[in-house]
């Protein structure tokens, strides 16, 4: 077998970068255009973060994207969490297979499906739309991305650690926030750090959702776009971008050196046995 | 610690010969299905007060499932399980006076060495210098001392499984349930463990309940062995009960190696009983009576290391004596099992183990040797199921 990269490997690599990367970066660059002119270069310049800073439309708008995202990805947690305990721990009950794939439905379901639903049940229960419309709609689908991610974590939990906890003395209720939240924390943590970016950058459920006052960053931006694209939605998307690379590299970083961590105190500890 | 001889207490320890002694714990009629598989039928078990007592069985033979009904994590079918005198139905695990420790040693990951042992003890809301006491005490009856800062991950295989041990002990219970306890240990520090799980029994003076497919493990540890088979008790005795006079072809099979031979009763008297083997027709004379009638067919159970083998005529006065053809040999160091053709098919095995007593021997028994199996007439035993 031949190391080492071959031309076919390189050419393959650099298509496919540049084929997801080549449009984030044209925005990054353009974000610091001097010219008011989208397409056209004038020089480098931040004065359109600077003026983003007085745009007061979308700083509400971001403001209510985030409350809206953090409210949603919270509630979805809990209650998918629940429902993934369900679905790992029920063991076979009436109805099991039925339940699980209604839980995940809403994965493959079209959104302009889910958004027309949920505005006609808004509308029939003449429920005023706004800020709690569309937060109530975001955690309808992000519960099952966090019950999915919450099920994975939880298939490798070995549940004797609760029989364990139980037969110390531990009531169930107990166990649960003592023992099991503890250990499949992570998953739990995932899952809100995926429903809350599901939230944030969602357009089509929250517009079919949405009342007045309630307008989020993603539909400021396409509405926006629509009158011509400035380049201070530039520089807004290049913060979007900046802050999701900075998660996305913290968190694999957390996740390696545990990792590391945890390679090396296994390696200690044997290394004590055989001493 | 001077360690106190434990000899005279366990000589004199028999309180199952006793009908008045009450038992500690006590299946009754317990019957536990899953579906249509029944797990555990119509079982019915004493184990009494420090006893050390193994559940042994293969897998699926129930004993796991005998023990997680009394720590209650499964419920009776039908039947009652008694502990202390105390009608266990109906109390949930977290409130029953018994502690386990489990196979995979469930220890809490994401607490140090103290804090999985000082859990239980929390649950019980005992004053904090009471846990630390508790703590310190449990650390050093496990010699985890210089360890107690430490994280489950951060331990090896035997410091996890003295971590469990350590955090079902702390808080005295009634009765420590212990299921396939070191099953995940290598063979050296497991012997160890068989010893230390002893004198621990011993000093805590509690009563301990094993579970384990590992009949020297059982032997080793246990006052008493229940050997269970689908779901039933095939015998309970002692170690030596079980392997000495065992009560069925099972348990005689299931403990130790066994020459097993398919024989006819020929004759029966008060001296006893004379067999002869179905496949090759020899005698055996046998001082065990036996329920079977003339003719019937039972099977005679010998050990190995009670078959004495020789090369030539074979010894004067023994009282049965098979020529063989050593067709086997496995040389084990200590011992050597020898394989002899006792008839004419490849399969008319007798084993005998040869003690290599010496170092170095004049003209050892070798490869297609005529011999001679000699053995006792109390030697084996008569087994009719």
């Amino acid at each position: 077998m031949t190391r080492g990269p071959t031309w076919f490997n390189i050419t393959s690599l650099v298509l496919g970068f540049s084929f997801l990367y080549l449009p984030i970066v044209l925005l990054v660059i353009y974000s610091f255009n001097e010219s008011r002119l989208v397409t056209v270069w004038g020089g480098f310049s931040t004065k359109w973060y600077a003026s983003l800073l007085q745009n007061e439309q979308l700083l509400d708008a971001a403001w209510v994207t985030l409350r809206v995202a953090f409210v949603s990805a919270s509630v979805a947690t809990v209650f998918g969490t629940m429902a993934a305990l369900v679905l790992v721990r029920s063991g076979r009950f009436f109805g099991r297979s039925l339940f699980s794939g209604m839980i995940f439905a809403p994965l493959v379901m079209p959104e302009v499906i889910l958004g027309l639903s949920l505005l006609l049940l808004f509308v029939a229960m003449d429920q005023a739309r706004g800020f709690w419309t569309v937060m109530l709609a975001h955690t309808t689908f992000a519960m099952c991305y966090v019950a999915v991610v919450v099920q994975s974590r939880l298939v490798g939990f070995d549940k004797s650690m609760e029989e364990a906890a139980e037969d110390l003395g531990c009531p169930p209720v107990k166990t649960f926030f003592l023992i099991t939240l503890p250990i499949i924390l992570p998953g739990v943590i995932a899952g809100w750090m995926l429903a809350f970016t599901l939230s944030l950058d969602d357009l089509v459920i929250a517009s079919f959702t949405t009342g007045p006052g309630a307008t989020t960053l993603p539909m400021k931006i396409y509405s926006q776009v629509r009158l011509g694209v400035t380049p201070e939605i530039n520089a807004v998307c290049t913060i979007l971008v900046v802050l999701v690379t900075i998660g996305v590299i913290a968190a694999s970083i957390v996740t390696k050196r545990q990792q590391v961590q945890r390679e090396r105190d296994e390696r200690a500890a044997f290394g004590n046995e055989a001493s | 610690m001077a360690k106190k001889s434990i000899g005279p207490v366990r000589r004199e320890f028999k309180p199952w010969d006793n009908p008045d002694h009450a038992p500690f714990i006590e299946f009754r009629n317990v019957t536990k299905k899953f579906g249509d598989f029944v797990a555990v039928n119509d079982l019915s078990l004493k184990i009494y007060e420090r006893e050390f007592f193994a559940l042994l069985g293969g897998s699926g033979c129930g004993k796991t499932t005998l023990m997680r009904m009394l720590a209650g994590f499964e419920t009776p079918t039908s039947g009652q399980v008694f502990l202390d005198g105390q009608d266990l139905a109906g109390i949930p695990p977290f409130r029953r006076p018994s502690n386990m420790m489990f196979q995979s040693y469930a220890l809490f990951p994401h607490m140090s060495v103290e804090k999985n042992i000082a859990f239980g003890l929390k649950q019980d809301k005992l004053p904090v210098s009471e846990i630390e006491t508790r703590v310190a005490e449990m650390l050093r009856l496990t010699k985890l001392e210089q360890f107690a800062k430490r994280k489950p991950h951060q331990l090896s295989g035997g410091q996890r499984q003295r971590v469990a041990l350590a955090r079902s002990l702390a808080k005295r219970p009634k009765v420590l349930l212990l299921d396939e306890p070191l099953g995940a240990l290598d063979r050296k520090l497991r012997e160890e463990t068989q010893f230390e799980l002893m004198n621990l029994q011993e000093e805590l003076e509690m009563t301990f309940l094993i579970v384990t497919h590992d009949q020297e493990e059982a032997m080793t540890v246990a006052d008493r062995i229940a050997v269970m088979d689908k779901g039933q008790l095939v015998q309970v005795a002692t170690p030596a009960e079980i392997y000495e006079t065992p009560n069925s072809k099972f348990v005689a099979d299931f403990i130790g190696d066994v020459n097993m031979i398919e024989a006819k009763v020929a004759e029966k008297s008060g001296m006893g009983t004379r067999l002869v083997s179905v496949v090759d027709g020899f005698v055996i004379d046998s001082e065990q009576e036996t329920d079977a009638g003339v003719g019937d067919t039972v099977w005679y159970a010998i050990r190995p290391e009670k078959v004495r083998i020789s090369q030539g005529r074979g010894e004067d006065g023994a009282a049965n004596q098979i020529n063989g053809l050593v067709w086997d040999i496995a040389y084990l160091g200590d011992v050597s099992i020898i394989h002899s053709k006792v008839g004419e098919s490849d399969d008319d095995i007798v084993r005998a183990t040869f003690a290599n007593v010496s170092r170095m021997v004049e003209k050892p028994i070798m490869w297609e040797d005529e011999v001679v199996m000699s053995f006792d007439r109390d030697a084996g035993v008569i087994l009719t199921r």
